[in-house]
């Protein structure tokens, strides 16, 4: 986790969303590593998920995370035609679109997922989409699931 | 196999308003082939419906269960236990699931989370075709396999007709002209004099215009 300098975000700031942002390891993790070591600056809100490749994610992490109270999810994949798996990243964006409409039709909402893609050498464009993302997040208000407790889920 | 596919969210939050733990019910045979109601669709279904229901500050409490097949009481046995807990049963399984279900469970209320569309196959990766109408008296054997019955949107029996254009079909011009299909598989096969026969009128008694039907085999009743 790359920690942003306290004086650039307030407490108040970083406590008001939270984003979970899924980053493909041969693109969006590396331009996140890249931009800690160039010391860039980004919202704390924002918790990364290292995953081998976006195609790896499917429609249940999306909802897992919404259900329990986290505000947007971000998913962050390679440029399209680059993914180190072929296509993984193309399959994402597939199931990113089908999540959108669940989300829609339950009425939370598509504008709290996003897929943007990079590669690994593009830090201030992960700086930027996750600015981006905060920013969306920020309009939209707290996720409203987050009021009530989610409910363990039944054993099966 | 059966192909089926998902109600809206809206439609199944319509159904279930009216309880709060209800349980989940797929099916581990034909829907889960077709992506519509196996374990993975019931556990994404179960995260939309909380989530929908808590926006409605009327969280519901859902189990989740997922037998071998729905349309045969040796499995749906194995739900009477999670059947007592719950309120209400949402069947992931085709239309003769949900019914099997409801039949096994009569103090129950059963409602369906599919829509059952047709006896077909997996033609590509996520894309199913109706192949078979269930009519009853099978012609597969005079076309060289292929059923004018099903495939033909306007079932003709006696070759083409005029509106096929390019090989496509005039009713849906996504789908290839069956009699097209039929001529070079019959061609390819050496059996092109089947379509010199003029095939009368179908008898449509067999099919389910008559009410729904049974097969019994009495060499095999106990």
């Amino acid at each position: 986790m790359i920690e942003t300098d306290p004086s650039t975000s307030t407490a108040a700031a970083d406590s008001d969303c939270t984003i979970l942002a899924f980053c493909c390891n041969f693109c969006a993790y590396a331009a996140a590593d890249l931009a800690g070591a160039r010391r860039m600056q980004y919202p704390a809100n924002v918790r990364i998920v290292h995953v081998p490749c976006t195609g790896k994610i499917e429609v249940e992490h999306f909802l897992a995370a919404l259900e329990r109270g986290i505000d947007g999810v971000l998913v962050a994949g390679c440029l399209e035609g680059g993914c180190h798996f072929v296509e993984g990243n193309l399959r994402a964006k597939r199931r990113v679109g089908a999540a959108m409409q669940t989300l829609d039709e339950i009425g939370l909402g598509r504008e709290r997922l996003r897929m943007v893609n990079l590669s690994a050498s593009e830090a201030p464009t992960f700086v930027a989409r996750i600015e981006e993302m905060v920013e969306t997040v920020r309009s939209l208000g707290p996720n409203p699931l987050r009021a009530s407790a989610a409910r363990e889920e039944s054993p099966r | 196999m059966i192909v089926a596919s998902r109600k809206p969210i809206p439609e199944i939050k319509q159904v279930l308003a009216g309880h709060d733990k209800v349980l989940f019910v797929g099916c581990g045979t034909c829907v889960t082939v077709c992506l519509a109601g196996g374990e993975r669709e019931v556990g994404i279904m179960s995260y939309a419906l909380r989530m929908a229901r808590r926006l409605d500050g009327r969280p519901i409490e859902i189990e989740q269960v997922t037998i071998e097949r729905q349309c045969e009481n040796e499995f749906i046995q194995e739900l009477a236990p999670a059947a007592q807990r719950n309120a209400a049963i949402l069947s992931f399984g085709c239309g003769a699931g949900v019914q099997a279900i409801a039949e096994r469970f009569p103090e129950k209320p059963v409602y369906a989370a599919l829509d059952t569309q047709f006896l077909g196959i997996l033609e590509e990766q996520a894309v199913w075709a109706e192949k078979c109408l269930g009519c009853g008296s099978c012609v597969l054997s005079d076309f060289g396999g292929i059923c004018p019955i099903t495939r033909c949107a306007k079932r003709r029996l006696n070759g083409p007709c005029g509106g096929s254009t390019e090989e496509r079909c005039e009713v849906s011009p996504d789908q290839p002209c069956a009699w097209q299909l039929i001529y070079r598989r019959l061609k390819a096969i050496g059996q092109l004099g089947n379509l010199e026969r003029i095939v009368p009128p179908k008898d449509w008694r067999s099919a389910w215009h008559a009410g729904a039907r049974r097969v019994v085999r009495e060499e095999h009743r106990i």
